[in-house]
């Protein structure tokens, strides 16, 4: 299953290397999301919002969702699909692999995201350091949920409009969690229970995608 | 030509997709180590056929078995390790280049990475090692897909219109190939439109329509 994992995150995080597609398309996105929302707060309340985390983490969503249609589009072919199919592949280190390449994707565009939160939204540099550890927990998480709700969505061949409306009520909880903890980082409050929360979510997304992801595949 | 045991045994095999039959009742058998040709119209049900024998689609009712495995309660993720799918739309990923798509089927099976220049070399792809698929013209595409299923070396070879957009050189090379695939003691079934042109090759040839088998020539 190891095996299988490193080997299909091996092979998207190549793939998104040379497509350049989350360079050049999707990160840009992000970054303008950021400024729209550091013009939306304006120069009198963006150094003193307590809405910083919050913006950053809707952010990070759009984002994120279009990272995991991403992950699914490139095995979408028909042809592909069925080729892939062939290999045999054990489905849980499958989706082992796109959970892990997408944590990658999401880690990646979070740090940049949030320096530009730093220099967008005003968010405290010192505060903003000391939540990273939470935001890549949270991150993590959203990306073992992606890996399976991009999966139930249809893999890549579905409506686009499916994945945010199945995978809202798992992420919803997801964001609370990453939003309060990141607070907590900056102006103080309970920070670890928060955490937990993000640890026990991508522990349950992780088993519940091994278990799965087989059955998604089949059907 | 390998021995006359059925490696494939469709009785009544139904596909339905969407409530719509795509194969409505075929009955089939195939000995291991033949060349079968399926032929029909658009729509009359090859790809289904392909796709059953595959285990890529369910059979809705009926019985069946290929290479044994039974196509309603076998195991059908090891009867997918058993064959190779060469499709018309493409069967790799395209940011990939040709020998980074080998190495990731030859590294997921288990496969000497050692094979894989001699795998390009025999398809005419060695000199195109490292271009993206996504460059690659339409007959080079087929013949990174022949490539992947040369390292594979499946039991039985599908080929979903393998000859579709390909020049006479390519149809030629195709034909060969799949005379030394036969003659090695794999199965082949190919979907075409057209008979095969090779005088070397002498397939069985069935037809399709509306998802039955209205003609079978040996």
């Amino acid at each position: 299953m190891i095996r299988i994992a490193l080997l299909v995150a091996a092979k998207d995080l190549r793939i998104e290397r040379r497509s350049r597609v989350l360079l050049w398309q999707v990160l840009p996105f992000g970054v303008m999301a950021l400024v729209l929302c550091g013009l939306a707060l304006g120069p009198q309340h963006a150094g003193h919002s307590s809405a910083g985390p919050g913006l950053f983490y809707l952010v990070m969503l759009l984002v994120a969702l279009l990272v995991i249609n991403r992950s699914q589009v490139i095995e979408g072919s028909p042809g592909t699909k069925a080729s892939v199919a062939t290999l045999g592949l054990d489905p849980a280190g499958v989706f082992l692999g796109k959970a892990l390449a997408l944590m990658v994707e999401l880690w990646l565009m979070g740090v940049v995201l949030l320096a530009g939160s730093v220099l967008l939204l005003h968010t405290a540099l010192v505060g903003t350091l000391s939540a990273l550890p939470s935001v890549l927990v949270t991150l993590a998480a959203l990306g073992a949920a992606g890996a399976l709700y991009g999966a139930l969505s249809g893999g890549g061949q579905g409506p686009a409009t499916l994945l945010p409306v199945l995978s809202f009520p798992a992420f919803a909880p997801l964001l609370i969690a990453g939003e309060r903890s990141f607070s907590a980082a900056l102006y103080g409050g309970a920070l670890w229970q928060w955490w937990v929360i993000s640890l026990v979510a991508l522990a349950a997304y992780v088993a519940i995608g091994i278990l799965l992801y087989g059955v998604l595949e089949e059907s | 030509m390998g021995s006359s045991s059925p490696v494939v045994v469709l009785r009544d095999a139904v596909v339905l997709v969407s409530g719509f039959p795509l194969l409505s009742g075929a009955n089939l058998e195939l000995a291991a180590g033949s060349l079968t040709v399926v032929t029909g119209a658009n729509g009359a049900g090859k790809t289904s056929l392909l796709r059953l024998l595959g285990g890529l689609a369910a059979l809705s009712s009926g019985t069946g078995e290929v290479s044994g495995i039974d196509l309603r309660s076998g195991d059908l993720r090891e009867l997918r390790r058993r064959v190779g799918w060469l499709g018309h739309e493409g069967s790799f990923y395209d940011d990939l280049s040709a020998e980074e798509n080998l190495v990731f089927a030859a590294k997921a099976l288990e496969r000497p990475l050692g094979e894989i220049p001699t795998v390009l070399e025999r398809v005419g792809l060695a000199s195109r090692a490292s271009t993206a698929a996504r460059q690659l013209s339409a007959g080079q595409r087929r013949r990174l897909g022949l490539a992947w299923l040369l390292l594979r070396r499946p039991e039985l070879w599908l080929l979903d219109e393998p000859y579709a957009s390909l020049d006479d050189e390519g149809r030629t090379f195709f034909d060969q190939l799949i005379g030394d695939v036969v003659r090695s003691g794999a199965t082949v079934v190919v979907s075409a439109h057209d008979p095969l042109r090779s005088s070397a090759l002498t397939p069985r040839t069935l037809t399709l329509a509306g998802g039955l088998v209205v003609e079978d020539r040996s």
